[in-house]
């Protein structure tokens, strides 16, 4: 197995009377990508912060690139890069000048950073950008380049705190690709995410928080296969009368869920379950039957209570 | 070579002002131009023929520019203080990427006060080359008057930034400017001297950091004499610089390592 580059073991995180992350255990290893997953207010970003070494642990013990964050905070950082929630970048100068200023702060030569500011530029498809402002670039652009910047010390291992929010589906994928290459060129990599097929996309394995816990860990797939059945089928039928249908139902799936507009029938072979269904008489407005997602398991865990 | 911490934060301020200079050219020149021109020369020349009972043995231009450089020193401060440090930490949030790095929060504010001492020292030397120009002072006494001008500002610089690291609502970067610095800049002796102020009002003048500023620029400047022992102004302002470093550290640390 490959060597822990994170481990927490009763790692908690206390902000006044909210237990924002409640005694959680879990590893990174070189070389994968860890995703946490959860919803608002989960605990995901405090983790993030901790594992940064930028916010002091409350309880338990952190390591991190074997070292406690709480001796040697500077010589970890020194290791990693840092892709916040928001860009923070500095607005009035060029995209040029935040990769300089960034690697400056690491103490790195500017024949150095030049360098790799090159290379940086044309990795985060900003070349042409060079010289251009921050301010008026696109979401888009403006998320790639806080990428580069956090890899202007050419860091061992990469934490990204909702890389992907707010971008359009392009620009979606096309930073998905460069996180990919990123793995590919050994980098280790921590996501946050609320977008399950990033998840699945990006992700070695991964962790569901849910008020401050870890609820369950694993591979997307394994977590499919442990948490819900293989497909799903969707029945709709007229508001109102899912309740009514639901009775009918019983006993065709290992799970079955009625939300106000659907009901959903965990199955290992949604096509034949469809077929029972209608075998019985029953005649939803519309079915669809699909393979069971990372969502599915996501919100079987965390439950569907929206959270603001 | 590697720079020493806080000497990355102030290249990387030293850069921003690159970009943004023009902005506070206009302050940094102009501003003691216009306002030796109205007070100094316009109003001065009122003062001078003794429309009252004049208390002033020296021409007003020349009674009026060392304090106005003090009190520049204070404006400079306090805006470089406050909006750029609300910016790092609330709207832009750049502070916290700084802090991602192995930069600390010691390293950010001591970058921060000591390119703020650079930008003093430049503002005021500005000043006191505007103010010779003028024949206000001679040479050694404009420039003899830039160390006590750039520690006033620095005393206010610290306070002013562990001000704007403890607000939430930039609402009180307003108020700051319009109940604490404005009120200052006219009434601690920068236009007149504190004897001119009703007696109960005199003690809150001598106890404000810009009137130990005034004084001291003043008094190197002119030769006048102290009312209070220099050494306790330069005391009281090197105190003040300490304790603004200490309190931003302190509020510095609460907001951003959390």
């Amino acid at each position: 197995m490959a060597e822990s580059l994170v481990s927490a073991e009763h790692l908690s995180k206390r902000f006044g009377d909210l237990l924002a992350v409640d005694d959680v255990d879990f590893q990174v290893r070189r070389g994968e990508v860890f995703g946490f997953l959860g919803p608002n207010g989960a605990g995901k970003s405090s983790t993030m912060r901790m594992i940064g070494a930028v916010s002091p642990i409350s309880s338990g013990s952190l390591t991190v690139l074997g070292m406690d964050p709480a001796v040697d905070g500077a010589r970890i950082r020194s290791r990693l890069g840092v892709v916040p929630q928001d860009n923070n970048l500095d607005e009035e100068l060029t995209v040029y000048e935040n990769l300089l200023i960034y690697g400056r702060y690491f103490g790195l030569p500017k024949k150095v950073i030049n360098e790799r500011i090159d290379e940086l530029l044309h990795f985060a498809q900003l070349d042409e950008r060079r010289k251009s402002k921050v301010e008026p670039l696109s979401g888009g652009m403006k998320r790639r380049l806080t990428i580069a910047r956090g890899l202007i010390n050419t860091p061992e291992m990469m934490i990204l705190d909702e890389p992907t929010t707010g971008l359009d589906p392009q620009a979606r994928h096309l930073l998905w690709d460069r996180l990919y290459r990123l793995k590919q060129e050994g980098v280790t990599l921590i996501i946050t995410t609320h977008y399950m097929d990033e998840a699945e996309q990006l992700c070695d394995r991964l962790v569901i928080m849910d008020k401050g816990k870890i609820v369950a860990e694993g591979s997307p797939r394994a977590l499919i296969e442990q948490h819900s059945t293989r497909e799903v089928l969707e029945l709709r039928f007229p508001v109102g009368t899912q309740e009514q249908h639901a009775a009918e139902l019983e006993g065709m799936a290992s799970r079955t869920e009625i939300l106000p507009d659907r009901v959903l029938l965990y199955t290992d072979d949604a096509d034949r379950t469809s077929e029972e269904v209608h075998g019985r008489g029953i005649a939803p407005e519309s079915t669809v039957s699909r393979r069971a997602t990372l969502e599915d398991v996501f919100l079987h865990l965390t439950g569907r209570t929206l959270v603001d | 070579m590697a720079l020493a911490f806080p000497a990355r934060v102030v290249e990387a301020n030293a850069r921003v002002y690159r970009r943004t200079f023009r902005g506070s050219v206009v302050s940094t020149f102009l501003n003691p131009v216009l306002f030796l021109l109205a007070m100094g020369v316009g109003l001065g020349k009122l003062v001078d023929a003794g429309t009252g009972d004049s208390t002033l043995a020296l021409p007003y231009l020349t009674f009026l520019a060392p304090g106005l450089l003090a009190a520049t020193a204070m404006t400079t401060a306090a805006g470089d203080s406050s909006f750029p440090v609300m910016a790092g930490i609330k709207w832009r949030k750049t502070y916290e990427a700084v802090l991602a790095t192995p930069l600390g929060v010691g390293d950010i504010i001591g970058g921060h006060l000591g390119w703020i001492a650079i930008r003093l020292t430049f503002v005021t030397l500005v000043y006191s080359g505007v103010m010779i120009a003028f024949g206000a002072t001679s040479i050694g006494e404009g420039l003899i008057s830039v160390p006590p001008a750039v520690l006033t500002g620095m005393a206010f610089a610290g306070m002013v930034t562990a001000y704007t690291a403890t607000i939430k609502d930039e609402q009180w970067l307003a108020n700051l400017f319009r109940f604490g610095i404005t009120p200052l800049f006219l009434f601690s002796g920068t236009f007149f001297p504190i004897t001119q102020l009703p007696g109960w009002l005199q003690p809150v003048a001598y106890a404000t950091p810009l009137w130990h500023g005034v004084s001291l620029c003043r008094g190197l400047a002119l030769h006048i004499g102290y009312t209070l022992s220099p050494w306790i102004s330069v005391g009281y302002l090197a105190a003040l610089m300490v304790l603004g470093y200490t309190l931003s550290r302190r509020q510095f640390t609460k907001r951003l390592v959390k």
